[in-house]
């Protein structure tokens, strides 16, 4: 039974963590369908967590938190749309710093209202959000398989983890069934298409980008208002360019990127799970060792598996209509 | 008096400080096929996407059916009843023939009933036109004669009452060009307005009714088809007169002097892009690969001019191995042994843009004397040369100093070819020579390459244009996925025979 329990703690939090991963990917999908390159997902995230904390901590409530950080974050995709798409600057330039600036915003901010270089005020109950218990997760618990199933697994999560699950087949959805999905995809293959369609080409591309602010909100809100209760430096840690690996690994698709978000997740819960551990034959394994294993899933998959995936064709080129 | 359907009244459109338009005036009536004729960079297609809302007049008028109207986007133009296949198509490669063709105008916004309605209307157009079209196919799978017409339907679909196709015939074989033509007559039959741009007086003197010439982005004439002749059309787009029939000596044939056996050669993704080819060329010979574009007649240019390595089989000068799968000369031992390249794509392999034109036109040379004593440039020398190359290859603006960009495609290919015809090659590979380049340089470099012929040297010539492979070669070979799949004297060889070979059907 104990070995069940473990399997079963080991993907409840499998699940947690791959929650900003799966934001942070579909809010990728819908920059980088549309042509532009988006590695300030980390940026943006980090920026995220910050607002949402700050917003929650003076407003009293992490709802309002959150909508502060989506407004803030699809400012700052704006920004990078009219670096990159108005002014046909170069998208990873633009995104670099982005990224930059926010480091170093966050931190200053922090240092600026609160005294202490890059950390805000603990959150209080009311000003964070709580895990959801599932109706009758107490009672069912017992039940073998489904119970643990139930309520180890399903029951006790933060909303944000939910609503990342919930928002796959929703951007699956938006993107495969939907004439605004079609317009997207094809704005990101070939623009001329677009134009010649006439379909304004910039109009898209914003509005992907708007959309792909939005989402990646929510994994910065999820950090600083739900699993943890306050923001800290550089509390992203790298979860924006793993989500943009999964993204290119699960070639663009919102299904597959899933799979390699979860992938991600795994190996980190995985690495926490067994550190301190002695393994069988092994002992111990040392603790830098494990924690560098997401990372390193991450090189090996990138080098080793996605050597196929075709990007958007029109991916990074700034769209130029007269000659 | 019945309006015409589209009017064009002094239209004016500048990019930067280049004027491509200038005080355009044009009437085109309902029911003909129009054709604009022009030479490349006359203003044609500018011309022409302005009228689909894809560029805006500086300034000008636009009427349909005698109602000015404002073209913001080309969304404007297609509600008013114009369409446009462009000369590269505006498909997305990666979706079906039905999303590209809904693309824009989806009707609903999740796809559902309107999808399959647009479905069944489609192939109601399908059926009218003959067009046999699968719907559900990949555009990536299509050919490029499928692909057409695929554009066409996508403007029919969408309303179209006037049809504008750019240069509609440049990627075609014969065969295809027939059945675009009988699509066309067909769609005029049906009361729909056609305007035809081309730089190809055949085309015009085929199918239209009524033409108009461009020149130098102000239009020059309007004229019916049936009251003018090639070479009046040839001599208002050039504004000289042209000859546009080669004068060629009989073939003086020496001893075979460049030979391949059995080359294959891989492109950078690693597919066999050459299969198997054999071919001699012989001095005083000029030898023509016709073929498709993409059928491995540029990764063959490129084997034997030294620039790709060879996957299997070789290649001898003078008798001598010069290439095989573990050996290769490069570009400059090549040179040295007298054999001279013109690559097909100038910009990116026979030109440094951004140079000068003499620092282009020595390029290769710039380390011999008298361009250069130890590791020195003379520039007094360079000019020198440079002057007078100008001058005898007839370089329009003669100014070395000019940034080689600047200058017309026609006359970027001159610079090239003075560079690799200067040292007399006794080899000779051509690839496109004229692609892109007006009909007045087009004579001159068709000039020059029959004097190399009939000096002795031996030429290979690529061709896209059968016309320009009909009128040069000596002997054609045709090119399909790879392999050499005919080899034709060029007596009495039809163009038809040739499109055959080239569609791989024959």
């Amino acid at each position: 039974m104990e070995f069940l329990s473990d399997i079963a703690s080991l993907i409840n939090s499998t699940l947690r963590i791959s929650t900003p991963l799966v934001f942070a990917a579909m809010a990728g999908i819908f920059a980088e369908r549309s042509g532009v390159i988006d590695f300030s997902l980390e940026g943006k995230m980090l920026m995220a967590a910050f607002v949402a904390a700050v917003g929650s901590y003076y407003l009293g409530n992490p709802w309002l938190g959150l909508l502060l950080a989506i407004i803030v974050c699809v400012c700052l995709s704006m920004l990078h749309g009219f670096a990159s798409v108005t002014h046909k600057g170069d998208q990873v330039v633009s995104c670099v710093a982005i990224n930059i600036l926010i480091i170093g915003l966050t931190t200053a901010l922090a240092a600026a209202w609160f005294g202490q270089a890059g950390l805000t005020p603990t959150l209080n109950e009311d000003q964070r959000f709580l895990e959801i218990h599932l109706p009758f997760a107490d009672v069912l618990r017992d039940i073998p398989v489904i119970g643990t199933l139930y309520s180890d697994i399903l029951s006790g999560h933060y909303v944000f983890v939910y609503l990342a699950y919930l928002s796959v087949p929703l951007v699956f959805w938006i993107v495969f069934k939907t004439s605004f999905g079609l317009r997207l995809r094809a704005v990101g293959e070939n623009p001329s298409a677009v134009d010649t369609a006439g379909i304004n080409v910039f109009t898209m591309r914003y509005k992907a980008l708007a959309i792909n602010g939005v989402l990646i909100a929510f994994a910065g809100a999820h950090l600083s208002t739900a699993v943890n209760a306050n923001f800290f430096r550089e509390m992203s840690a790298g979860r924006g360019y793993l989500a943009l690996a999964a993204m290119i690994f699960g070639k663009w698709h919102p299904k597959t990127a899933l799979i390699a978000c979860l992938l991600f997740g795994f190996t980190d819960a995985l690495q926490i799970r067994l550190q301190g551990v002695e393994l069988p034959a092994i002992g111990e394994i040392p603790v830098q060792l494990i924690q560098a294993l997401p990372y390193i899933l991450t090189v090996v998959l990138l080098a080793g598996f996605v050597g196929k995936a075709i990007a958007p064709n029109a991916i990074g080129q700034p769209y130029i209509k007269e000659r | 008096m019945v309006s015409p359907i589209l009017e064009l009244t002094d239209i004016n459109k500048s990019f930067g400080h280049v004027q491509a338009n200038k005080n355009i005036n044009l009437k085109i009536n309902k029911g003909t096929i129009h054709g604009i004729i022009g030479e490349n960079g006359a203003g044609k297609s500018t011309l022409m996407s302005i009228v689909f809302g894809l560029y805006q007049a500086n300034s000008g008028s636009i009427k349909i059916n005698g109602k000015e109207i404002n073209l913001r986007s080309p969304r404007d133009s297609i509600i008013n009843g114009i369409g446009m296949v462009h000369q590269h198509f505006m498909l997305v490669e990666n979706f079906t023939v039905l999303e590209n063709i809904i693309l824009g105008f989806e009707g609903e916004t999740v796809f559902g009933e309107k999808l399959q309605k647009a479905k069944e209307d489609l192939e109601q157009l399908c059926q009218t036109y003959n067009f046999n079209i699968d719907l559900d196919a990949t555009i990536s799978d299509l050919s490029v004669g499928f692909r057409q017409r695929v554009e066409i339907l996508k403007s029919l679909y969408r309303g179209a009452e006037i049809l504008i196709l750019d240069e509609p015939t440049g990627v075609l074989t014969p065969q295809e060009v027939d059945e675009l033509f009988k699509i066309l007559r067909s769609l005029k039959s049906e009361g729909k307005t056609i305007v035809l741009i081309t730089h190809k007086l055949i085309e015009i003197m085929d199918l239209t009714s009524e033409v108009s010439v461009m020149r130098q982005g102000e239009m020059v004439g309007h004229t019916k088809t049936e009251d003018t002749s090639k070479e009046q059309l040839a001599e208002m787009m050039v504004g000289r007169s042209v000859l546009l029939r080669v004068d060629k000596k009989e073939i003086k044939k020496g001893e075979t002097i460049f030979k391949v056996n059995n080359l294959s050669v891989k492109d950078d993704l690693d597919v066999t892009r050459v299969k198997d080819v054999n071919l001699e060329i012989c001095s005083g010979e000029i030898l023509g690969i016709a073929g498709v574009t993409g059928n491995g007649q540029t990764e063959l240019l490129e084997a034997l001019s030294g620039i790709r390595k060879v996957e299997s089989g070789s290649i001898e000068l003078f008798g001598e191995k010069i290439s095989d799968q573990n050996n290769f000369l490069n570009p400059r031992m090549l040179k040295e042994k007298g054999l001279a390249h013109v690559p097909e794509d100038r910009q990116r392999m026979g030109l440094i843009s951004d140079f000068k034109a003499h620092e282009n036109l020595i390029f290769g040379y710039h380390d011999q004397e008298p361009y250069s004593k130890s590791a020195i440039l003379n520039n007094k020398e360079i000019t020198e040369y440079s002057n007078k190359v100008m001058q005898e290859y007839d370089v329009r603006p003669k100014s070395p100093n000019l940034i080689t960009s600047n200058f017309s495609g026609g006359n970027q290919q001159k610079i090239i070819l003075s560079r690799e015809l200067n040292e007399n090659p006794k080899v000779l590979l051509v690839g496109q020579p004229t692609r892109g380049v007006d009909i007045g340089a087009i004579e001159f470099i068709h000039q020059r390459l029959i004097d190399m012929r009939d000096k002795g040297a031996a030429i290979l010539l690529a061709s896209v244009e059968l016309d320009e492979i009909l009128s040069l070669s000596d002997r054609i070979i045709v090119m399909f996925d790879g392999k050499i799949v005919g080899e034709k004297e060029n007596k009495n060889v039809t163009d038809r025979e040739l499109g055959l070979l080239m569609a791989g059907v024959a």
